[in-house]
């Protein structure tokens, strides 16, 4: 599985938690919890782990707390390395860049961490989407074509709502860019940006101090959409199954996807496991009287009650005569005896006491924030 | 420059645990599968690190190509350290040729090199057999209280269940005066656990002496016990009254999972003051599709469960198709149950099939005469052929004596 070239991977893990504001409240958007057991960053480092990209760099500028605790030294991705591994980057203060606003100033901030790098490629890619993509196949098409940048989308049918969160690429016959819109006003099939970008070390080095030198910060804005008929961009098609978080509403809906076997099976290829933080939970048990349809239970849950159409992170319990429908139950949440709880969406360490309804749409779930007593 | 360690572990891990048969057919008994996601070998390594011993020797020999690489570098268990940590010490050879470890006793004279290594005060000696949450440090706290030069855990057994045991002897000051092994008639109902420690000292002088008599059992129960109660040193049993389950027969190990479901009995695996730790998987959750239906059970991740189970303890990475009944059994990683498959009263081990139609174990209801009755069990990667039936007691592979 190993490239034959070295690759750097650097991953923004901040980069579109306005999206769901409510989840990065208290943490970046890589750390936001996802499908019972994960967080989003741990999707693209497994990638990286997975296609042999084992330097790997990560962005961060805010929040970052959990973030630091999800990732440790790396060793859960067998990224604890003597050469190479994962390195977690925050913010330089004396660097003018210290708060970068774009892609392109983040990485101004890291151009130490670049230059010293030996690799060859960089690979970048951010945490809001969810999928599994071979970073090899990518590479190849990359040298293939001779492409100055390779960029990685996908079809998908847009509403106008998550389209004012997404980069849409317009893509000649030979595959390459040749059109770049930005958060759009449209709807319909389009091929979206993934967030994942392929380029030479040199050619992106040469950029971000260019970028800098000229006070641009916007990777998109500055090199894909204004220099698309200078560089050769190359659009790589991703045909497997993804989700892209873009509001709280398609948070909850890429969740309950994972109720999908077929969608399951794309994500959790048994060639290309996907790591995250080990908490030596028990096995999930189930009392006399559960009743458990249609959902993801991770380890050391307690199910005294009925769950249906569901995901329960790690140490969630569901109390006697309780109904958790539609929901997804943060790690250690608590829900008490007789509730009756239906789209609803709780955040870590919640804690619902005995006979509380709590009822939202699934247009709309209810969000429960971390820590609250209801 | 290291400091010595207090007190150091020596986990005996080489039993073959013939008495299960075709789950220990290619790995040994410490390396079998428990309570849904654990091998029966983080219990007492569990019990080390929540104790406070970081320095853990464990002694391999029947097919450890398993155990050694579940152990690796003790990584899981915060057991890989600068100065300490988890070892596998197999038998090695010398200048002087090779040999197996002749005993228990022979194990550790072997290793006595690697004990010194830390100088320590103190060695626990414990076993691979037995499920228990344990702080070795109360026990060793008792032992330097009563001035002890060996303390042996034990447990008040029933009378009817003594001669099953090694039974201690004691004083009205817990002093052992006499030691048997699994009397007819017991005097008294207190078990040895397996659980020992010695004060480093004389266990090493005990060990050499013991090497040097060719005449002597190479074995703490035969030898190395009543040698020092012979030489007069202060030997005290140590009261331990939590849940302690040998699991060495396929009936124990059995039960052993079952009480885990049974919420009168205190084995709690929930407990964030004593986690037990383990290699974890790299699964996703476990998945119950919309014709589940599980009461009463376990379930580990990576999991996909359509059909019913009731009283059972699922391992990671089990399939139960719709449609396939499993109860009162275990079913260990990786194995599938087929649609319209039984399973009751049964062990199957990892990775092995039940096609569909099957039917493994049964209730003991359904038997005549009691005697006729036990737990059905498959080895590891076994095919049972659709609606093939095997019955209560059997075994597939039958590896019983004749």
């Amino acid at each position: 599985m190993s490239l034959n070239k070295k690759i750097l991977g650097v991953i923004f893990a901040n980069m579109h938690e306005d999206v769901v504001p409510e989840l990065t409240r208290e943490r970046t958007m890589g750390s936001v919890m996802f499908g019972g057991r994960y967080r989003l960053i741990d999707f693209t480092l497994s990638n990286m782990a997975n296609s042999g990209v084992d330097e790997v760099g990560v962005v961060t500028k805010s929040n970052y707390q959990s973030l630091l605790d999800h990732l440790g030294s790396g060793r859960e991705w067998d990224m604890s390395r003597k050469n190479g591994g994962l390195h977690l980057l925050p913010p330089f203060s004396n660097v003018a860049s210290g708060m970068y606003r774009g892609r392109l100033e983040a990485l101004y901030g890291i151009t130490d961490f670049i230059k010293h790098s030996d690799a060859d490629y960089v690979i970048m890619s951010d945490c809001d989407v969810i999928t599994s993509l071979d970073y090899n196949a990518v590479y190849n098409a990359h040298i293939k074509s001779g492409a100055d940048i390779t960029a990685v989308y996908a079809p998908c049918n847009l509403s106008l709502e998550t389209a004012s969160h997404t980069n849409v690429f317009g893509i000649d016959d030979t595959g390459r860019i040749n059109n770049v819109l930005i958060n759009p006003q449209l709807s319909g099939e389009c091929n979206i940006s993934l967030n994942t970008y392929i380029i030479s070390k040199n050619l992106l080095l040469s950029m971000v101090l260019d970028g800098a030198a000229k006070g641009v910060y916007s990777f998109a804005k500055s090199i894909l959409q204004a220099k698309c008929g200078e560089y050769k961009i190359m659009g790589y098609k991703h045909d497997g199954y993804f989700s892209k978080i873009s509001s709280i509403k398609t948070y909850y809906d890429a969740n309950m996807a994972l109720l999908n076997t077929e969608n399951r099976k794309n994500l959790f290829p048994e060639n290309a496991p996907v790591y995250t933080k080990i908490r030596d939970n028990p096995p999930a048990k189930f009392a006399i009287g559960a009743k458990v349809t249609n959902s993801l239970i991770a380890d050391g849950c307690i199910i005294e009650g009925t769950v249906e159409n569901s995901i329960l992170f790690r140490g969630a319990k569901v109390g006697k005569g309780s109904v958790v429908k539609n929901s997804i139950i943060m790690q250690d949440t608590v829900i008490g005896k007789n509730c009756s709880i239906d789209c609803v969406i709780t955040d870590k360490i919640v804690s619902i006491t005995d006979g509380k309804i709590l009822t939202g749409s699934a247009n709309y779930p209810i969000y429960i924030g971390k820590g609250a007593e209801i | 420059m290291y400091t010595k360690k207090e007190c150091v572990a020596m986990l005996l891990a080489g039993g073959q645990g013939s008495r299960l048969y075709a789950l220990t057919q290619d790995v040994a008994k410490p390396a079998v599968p428990y309570g849904g996601k654990y091998r029966i070998i983080d219990f007492p390594l569990s019990n080390c690190v929540n104790s406070g011993i970081d320095t853990v020797g464990v002694l391999t020999q029947y097919q450890p190509l398993v155990l050694n690489d579940y152990i690796g570098n003790g990584q899981p268990w915060d057991l890989d350290k600068q100065y300490g940590g988890a070892h596998c010490l197999p038998p090695y050879q010398t200048a002087l040729g090779a040999e197996w470890y002749k005993g228990t006793a022979n194990a550790i004279y072997q290793n006595i090199a690697f004990v010194d290594r830390y100088n320590p005060e103190y060695v626990v000696i414990l076993s691979g057999d037995h499920i228990y949450k344990m702080d070795y440090n109360d026990m060793l706290q008792y032992h330097k209280d009563k001035n002890a030069d060996a303390t042996i855990a034990v447990l008040d057994v029933p009378m009817e269940e003594a001669s099953r045991f090694g039974i201690m002897i004691t004083d009205d000051d817990n002093n052992i005066i006499d030691f048997e092994e699994k009397p007819k008639n017991p005097r008294s109902t207190l078990a040895s656990m397996g659980i020992y420690i010695f004060t480093w000292s004389k266990l090493r002088q005990q060990l050499i002496d013991n090497e040097n008599n060719p005449d002597e059992d190479k074995d703490f129960g035969k030898a190395i016990i009543p040698n020092m109660m012979k030489a007069g040193q202060k030997l005290v049993a140590y009261t331990f009254d939590g849940y302690w389950k040998d699991v060495g027969t396929l009936d124990s190990l059995w039960e052993a999972n079952m009480d885990l479901l049974n919420p009168n009995i205190p084995i709690d695996l929930y407990d964030p003051d004593w986690k037990m730790y383990s290699r974890n998987p790299v699964l996703p959750p476990q998945y119950l599709g919309e014709n589940a239906n599980v009461e009463n059970s376990m379930i580990a991740e990576g999991c996909i469960i359509d059909g019913n189970i009731d009283f059972s303890v699922i391992y990671e990475g089990v399939t139960i198709e719709k449609g396939a009944t499993v109860t009162d059994s275990i079913i260990m990683p990786g194995s599938v149950v087929k649609s319209g498959a039984t399973v009751e009263y049964a062990i199957v081990g990892e990775n092995s099939v039940i096609e569909s139609g099957a039917k493994v174990g049964a209730r003991p209801e359904t038997v005549a005469n009691r005697d006729d009755w036990g737990i059905a069990v498959i080895g590891n990667k076994i095919t049972i052929a659709a609606d093939q039936v095997v019955g209560p007691k059997q075994m597939v592979p039958d590896l019983r004596k004749k």
